[in-house]
C-alpha cells in the first residue's frame, strides 16, 4: 500500500497540484494497480534483454542542411503569454516546493 | 438492372466509385453526411469539432477538380477525391482546434497538419470534423473525454469502447463512410469491435506518427475504421511509408493490397491462440462467435491450429507500465507555457502545478503518477526495466507462432459494450478491457479487428487477426474472405435507419 507521502511525492516529481480528497482516492486506486502488477516478478527475465525497439535496429540518417521551420507568430500564437516574439512567464527563482 | 441510387450507407468503395462515375457528387455526398449528422450526433455525441462550411467548401473544390479533369484526360484524378471522412481529435489538422479530449489543449489550433492526415488530403479527402475521445487517447470507453462520453449508437446507454470511441460510433451510425483512429493499446480495435464496424491497427513504424499527439511513443499507430475491411484498404495504403519526420516510420514497401474472393484463404494457416480464450469474466457468447467464425473459415478452407502464447497474462502488467511511463514523459510538455491555457500564479512553478493539476483528467494523472513512480528511483528496475523484459518475452511468444502459423485469430475484448459508468471507478476493471489487443501493440505486429457477431442483447462481438510486422495484406486477405461470405459488417444500428 502507498502511502500518503508517497503520492504527494510522485505528485510532486509529477508537477501535479493535487486535493487532499485526489491524494486519498489515488492512493487507493494507484495501491491496487501496483499490487496487480507485483504478478510481474513471477517471470524469470535472467539473461533476457530488455526491449529497446520492436523494429530491427537500423541507422536513420539525414543530410545535415537547414530547412525552414514552422513560423515564428503561428507558434506564438498557442502560447497563454508572450512579449517581443518571446514566451513569457512569471518568476523562475526558488521553486516553492523544493523539487 | 439498373444501379441503386447513393445513400449514405453504400460502402466507402461504392461511394468512389458512384464519385468516379459521377453519378453523385462530393457536395451531394458531405451534404447527405451532414445532414445524418445534425439529426443523430447530438444523442451520439462523436464529435468534438464539426467543420460544415470547410467540408462543403472543400466537396464544391473537388467536384470543380473531377469537372475539369473531365475535360482534360492527361489531369491526374486523386484516388480519394471528394470522399469525407472523420479525424480522430489526437491527430494534427492544419487549422482545426486539436484538444485531444484535453481541458489543457483547450482552443489549442496546430501550425501543421499531420503526415497520415496529410497524405489522405492529397489523395483528395474531405475532413468533416474531429472525433471524441478518451483524454490523451488513454481509456478503453471514451468516458475520459473532458468534453463528455460517445454514446455506442447500438445502445445509447452504452460506451462505444475507446479510446477512438468517436470514430467508431460516427462510422457505425453511417455519419462518415470511414474515420482515422490510434492504437496504442487497442483503441482502434477495441471500439471497432463494441461498434461493429472494421478496424486496423498497421504494424508499428508502418504509418508515421509525425502529428500524432505522443501518448506511449514505443505503441503508437494509426489506424482506419470504417464498415468493411475493404473499406480500410484504400485509406491505409495510401497513408503508409516512411516519412522523415518520423525516425520510427519504416521503409518497407506498402503492398499493391488486392482483395481475391473467399478461395485465397485455403491452405492458410489460422493459429488459435488458447490464451485468448481463458481470460477471466469472459462472456460465453463472445467465445462462440469467435469460434463460429474461425469454423467459417475452415469451411472456406483454411487450416485451424491451436497456439500458444504462454506470456499473454503478462501483457496487462507490461503495458500498464510501460505506456504510463512513456506518457510520463511525454506529457511534460504541457505546463500552461508555450501552447494551452495557463492556471494563473506569481511564480513559474506555481503555474505548472496548478495547470497540470486542474486541467489534466482524472485518468491522465493517473497515468502519469503510475509511470512517474514506475520510473522513479528505487522502482525502475522493479517496474520498468522488468517490464520490458518481459515485453521481450511477449515479443518473442508471437516470433514462435507465426513459425506455426499464417496469422492468429482471437476475440478482441472479453466482452461487448459496457454500460456508461460502470467501469468508471474501477480503473483496474477498465483496464482488463483491453487484455486481448495490449499484446500487438507490445510486440509491434498489426491487428484487424470485424464483427462476427451479436450477443442475445444485440450488441457486436468483433473478432481480430493479428500477422507478423508488416503482413498486413494476409490480415485483409482473410477478413475479406469472411466479410465476402458473411453480412454482420453491413448491419447498421436501428438508430441510423431515424429519418426526420
Amino acid at each position: 500500500m502507498l502511502s500518503r507521502e508517497e503520492v504527494i511525492h510522485i505528485a510532486r516529481l509529477a508537477r501535479l497540484d493535487l486535493s487532499p480528497e485526489e491524494i486519498e482516492r489515488y492512493r487507493e486506486q494507484l495501491s491496487a494497480v501496483l499490487d496487480y502488477f507485483a504478478r510481474l516478478a513471477e517471470v524469470d527475465t535472467t539473461g533476457i534483454p530488455p526491449t529497446a525497439s520492436v523494429l530491427p535496429p537500423r541507422s536513420v540518417l539525414r543530410r545535415d542542411e537547414p530547412r525552414p521551420g514552422l513560423p515564428r507568430d503561428e507558434l506564438l500564437a498557442n502560447a497563454a503569454d508572450t512579449e517581443d516574439g518571446q514566451f513569457k512567464v512569471p518568476p523562475v527563482l526558488d521553486e516553492p516546493h523544493g523539487g | 438492372m439498373k444501379p441503386m441510387p447513393w445513400t449514405p450507407f453504400a460502402s466507402l468503395t461504392e461511394t468512389l466509385r458512384a464519385l468516379q462515375t459521377g453519378e453523385v457528387s462530393s457536395e451531394e455526398v458531405t451534404r447527405a453526411y451532414l445532414d445524418r449528422m445534425a439529426r443523430l450526433e447530438p444523442r451520439i455525441h462523436a464529435f468534438l469539432a464539426v467543420y460544415p462550411a470547410q467540408a462543403l467548401a472543400a466537396a464544391q473544390a473537388a467536384d470543380r477538380r473531377r469537372q475539369m479533369a473531365r475535360h482534360h484526360p492527361d489531369e491526374e484524378v486523386p484516388p480519394l477525391l471528394g470522399l469525407p471522412i472523420a479525424v480522430k481529435d489526437v491527430l494534427a489538422v492544419r487549422g482545426m482546434e486539436l484538444t485531444c479530449g484535453s481541458r489543457i489543449l483547450e482552443g489549442f489550433v496546430p501550425p501543421y497538419t499531420a503526415t497520415a492526415v496529410q497524405r489522405l488530403l492529397d489523395a483528395g479527402v474531405v475532413i468533416v470534423g474531429k472525433t471524441n475521445t478518451d483524454e490523451f487517447a488513454m481509456g478503453s470507453s471514451t468516458e475520459n473525454s473532458a468534453y463528455g462520453p460517445t454514446h455506442n449508437p447500438w445502445d445509447l446507454d452504452r460506451v462505444p469502447g475507446g479510446s477512438s470511441g468517436g470514430s467508431a460510433a460516427a462510422v457505425a451510425a453511417r455519419l462518415v463512410p470511414a474515420a482515422l483512429g490510434t492504437d496504442t493499446g487497442g483503441s482502434v480495435r477495441q471500439p471497432a469491435s463494441f461498434t461493429g464496424v472494421s478496424g486496423l491497427k498497421p504494424t508499428y513504424g508502418r504509418v508515421s506518427r509525425y502529428g500524432l499527439v505522443a501518448y506511449g511513443s514505443s505503441l503508437d499507430t494509426v489506424g482506419v475504421l470504417a464498415p468493411s475491411v475493404a473499406d480500410i484498404v484504400p485509406l491505409f495504403t495510401l497513408m503508409a511509408g516512411a516519412d522523415p519526420r518520423d525516425a520510427t516510420s519504416m521503409d518497407v514497401p506498402v503492398p499493391d493490397i488486392t482483395l481475391p474472393g473467399p478461395e485465397a484463404v485455403r491452405g492458410l494457416r489460422i493459429g488459435l491462440p488458447k490464451e485468448y480464450f481463458l481470460a477471466e469474466g469472459m462472456q460465453p457468447e463472445v467465445a462462440q462467435a469467435v469460434q463460429d467464425a474461425v469454423q467459417h473459415l475452415e469451411a472456406l478452407g483454411a487450416q485451424v491450429v491451436e497456439v500458444s502464447l504462454p506470456h499473454t497474462a503478462y501483457a496487462l502488467p507490461v503495458y500498464y507500465i510501460i505506456a504510463p511511463s512513456e506518457a510520463s514523459a511525454n506529457l511534460a510538455r504541457y505546463d500552461g507555457i508555450r501552447y494551452g491555457p495557463r492556471e494563473a500564479a506569481d511564480r513559474m512553478w506555481d503555474v505548472f502545478y496548478r495547470t497540470r493539476g486542474r486541467r489534466f483528467g482524472p485518468e491522465v494523472k493517473r497515468r502519469i503518477m503510475l509511470g512517474t513512480y514506475a520510473l522513479s528511483a528505487g522502482y525502475y528496475d522493479a517496474y520498468y526495466a522488468q517490464a520490458q523484459k518481459v515485453r521481450t518475452l511477449l515479443k518473442r511468444d508471437f516470433e514462435a507462432a507465426f513459425e506455426q502459423v499464417d496469422v492468429l485469430a482471437a476475440p478482441v475484448a472479453p466482452t461487448t459494450a459496457f454500460r456508461l459508468g460502470e467501469k468508471t471507478e474501477d480503473p483496474l476493471a477498465m483496464y482488463l478491457e483491453d487484455i486481448f489487443t495490449l499484446p500487438a501493440n507490445l510486440a509491434g505486429v498489426p491487428g484487424l479487428a470485424f464483427p462476427v457477431g451479436f450477443d442475445a442483447q444485440g450488441l457486436p462481438i468483433g473478432m481480430q487477426l493479428m500477422g507478423p510486422h508488416f503482413r498486413e495484406d494476409l490480415l485483409f486477405r482473410v477478413a475479406h474472405a469472411y466479410q465476402q461470405t458473411t453480412d454482420w459488417h453491413t448491419r447498421v444500428p436501428p438508430l441510423a435507419h431515424l429519418e426526420g
